[in-house]
């Protein structure tokens, strides 16, 4: 099963945020994070990833450098500003109602079991 | 089967290469991709795989660049529209250094250009007064300036430099050595082919770097079209700049009438020639040339009224009047069909085969010489009755300039287009022809004056 491209979309910049938000990155490990959280259920392309970041820089929630890391190669770095862990805040309350309303209606009126699997491993 | 680390990086350079070639694609975004096609091949190599087996395999994992680079244009749609930075480039400190240099060293030739225009005045010029002395001058004052800062731009040699300055003394001299009366035709004459042979000296400078180029020459033909459209774009600004500076001062009870007119219209008309020089050096490879696509609007235009123009002559069997105004009038019409011809040259993709454009420019070309073909002989005429004038005889030698070129281009956009000749023919023939041009106006300038008794 995969995630469709308008869900993907929709929770592209949470998911960002939120892994930046645990520590700095770069492209490539941030793609294969999310890789990972999803178990590769999540169909992201570097045509999404990297557009994105630079609107989030645009927008000021994110700040790029390029750094060297010891032994590595000399790389962009990506971090999250205090602007960005606002809109991380707020994406988070708006994506908490979205899926307790939608666990809300799944469980059933006698509250019994999810029907379908989420895609919030970024917010967890 | 190749798969050495020096291999690899070869691809790696490759695949650089054609992301350089996106346009939504900057250096900093090929350097990031680069580094997450590399963060790619290295999983790809631990997990066992050959170099080129882990480079295909990375490159096709990041899908086609066709979609990547649509997905960057969707968050950069300004880098569509091509720029045109002015200072402060973000390709790197390097780049910013020169645009900084070339900015000041722009303004300073700018000023120079602005404030030679007032220099006049310290030796007891007066603007108001001697508009003969202005006219005849004001390319000396400003167009040294332009020919400088594009000297200065291309490194010129010393003897090209040399070259130049012994131009624009000899103009000076031809300006002001002559006892040209004020009313004179003569000091007319001058004033208009003045600024025309100091033009080419301003072309010497921009071919400074290979001076017998054909195709340096066509730059300049490019140049000087797209200069006359910055400047007149900048005049505008100006215009509007001014009426506000009027509007608003007046409004308070201050006129700066005699500010404006004395200073800042003089100096900045002086300025922005070097400014719009700038420009053009600047937006060459940025920002589409506007010319030719004047050019393309307008040489259907004329066709049409030159024909129409000759259809009405034969059937009315009028006959041209052939006063001094008619005769620049003629030679103006034909210097307007040399630049539609010229500038579309200038274009023209020259592999392109003979299209319906050049059909028309045929056209365009064979009804110009048709129309003044019967001016020339309407003029003859005059002169072997009245005998000749200083305006006479330079609009008659502009007339015969001009009527070789378009005489022998016509020819060669006839072979055009039987597909007889190839078109770098005609581009040749053009740029081989412009020295032409400033041989006419020097001897207009330097020669006219003596032979009429300075009349």
């Amino acid at each position: 099963m995969k995630v469709t491209k308008d869900l993907v979309a929709a929770s592209a910049t949470p998911m960002v945020l939120g892994i930046l938000a645990e520590a700095d990155s770069y492209g490539y490990a941030i793609l294969r994070r999310i890789n990972e959280l999803s178990g590769g259920e999540l169909d992201w392309t570097e045509g999404l990833l990297y557009p994105l970041l630079h609107r989030l820089e645009r927008l000021g929630h994110v700040e790029a450098d390029w750094r060297s890391v010891a032994g590595e190669r000399r790389r962009k770095y990506y971090r999250i500003t205090d602007s960005g862990l606002a809109e991380l805040a707020e994406q988070r309350r708006q994506w908490d109602t979205v899926v307790d309303a939608l666990k809300e209606i799944w469980r059933g009126p006698d509250g019994s079991r999810s029907l379908i699997v989420f895609p919030s491993g970024g917010l967890a | 089967m190749t798969n050495g680390p020096d291999e690899l990086e070869a691809q790696f350079a490759q695949w650089r290469q054609y992301v350089q070639r996106r346009r939504e694609l900057r250096e900093p975004d090929a350097d990031e991709l680069e580094d997450h096609l590399r963060g790619s091949v290295d999983e790809l190599l631990t997990a066992g795989l050959h170099p080129d087996e882990a480079f295909l395999v990375a490159v096709k994992r990041m899908g086609s660049l066709d979609d990547l680079s649509r997905e960057f244009a969707r968050e950069h749609s300004e880098r569509l529209w091509k720029q045109l930075v002015l200072a402060g480039d973000t390709d790197g400190p390097a780049a910013t250094t020169r645009s900084r240099r070339d900015l000041l060293g722009t303004l300073l030739f700018a000023v120079g250009a602005a404030v030679s225009v007032k220099v006049p005045e310290l030796f007891g010029a007066n603007p108001d007064e001697d508009g003969a002395f202005y006219a005849a001058n004001a390319s000396l004052l400003v167009l040294p300036w332009l020919a400088g800062f594009l000297a200065w731009r291309r490194r010129a040699a010393p003897a090209l430099i040399g070259v130049l300055l012994a131009l624009f003394a000899l103009g000076a001299v031809a300006a002001n050595a002559y006892p040209l009366a004020e009313e004179s035709q003569s000091l007319v004459l001058t004033s208009i082919h003045l600024p025309i042979a100091l033009w080419f000296a301003v072309g010497l400078a921009y071919v400074a770097d290979d001076v017998r180029s054909a195709r340096r020459r066509m730059d300049f033909v490019r140049f000087t079209g797209e200069l006359f459209v910055y400047y007149v774009l900048i005049a505008l600004g100006g215009g509007v700049l001014i009426a506000f500076v009027f509007g608003t001062f007046e409004a308070i009870g201050v006129s700066p009438e005699d500010v404006m007119a004395r200073w800042v219209m003089p100096c900045g008309a002086a300025g922005a020639v070097v400014v719009a020089g700038w420009l053009v050096e600047a937006k060459q490879s940025v920002v589409e040339n506007i010319a030719p696509v004047l050019t393309r609007l307008f040489t259907p235009l004329f066709t049409v009224a030159l024909l129409a123009f000759l259809v009405t002559f034969g059937v009315t069997s009028g006959v041209i009047d052939v006063e001094r105004e008619a005769l620049i009038l003629f030679d103006l019409l034909l210097a307007v069909v040399l630049g539609l011809l010229l500038y579309s040259i200038s274009a023209r993709d020259p592999l392109a085969p003979a299209g319906l454009f050049d059909r028309l420019q045929l056209a365009l070309v064979v009804s110009a010489l048709a129309i003044d073909v019967l001016v020339l002989l309407a003029i003859a005429g005059r002169i072997t009755e009245y005998g000749t004038t200083p305006n006479k005889a330079a609009a008659l030698g502009e007339n015969v300039v001009l009527l070789i070129n378009l005489a022998w281009s016509a020819w060669l956009v006839l072979g055009l287009v039987r597909g007889r000749a190839p078109f770098a023919a005609l581009e040749r023939w053009q740029t081989a022809y412009l020295p032409v041009y400033a041989a006419w106006a020097w001897i207009v300038v330097l020669l006219l004056p003596p032979v009429f008794g300075y009349l």
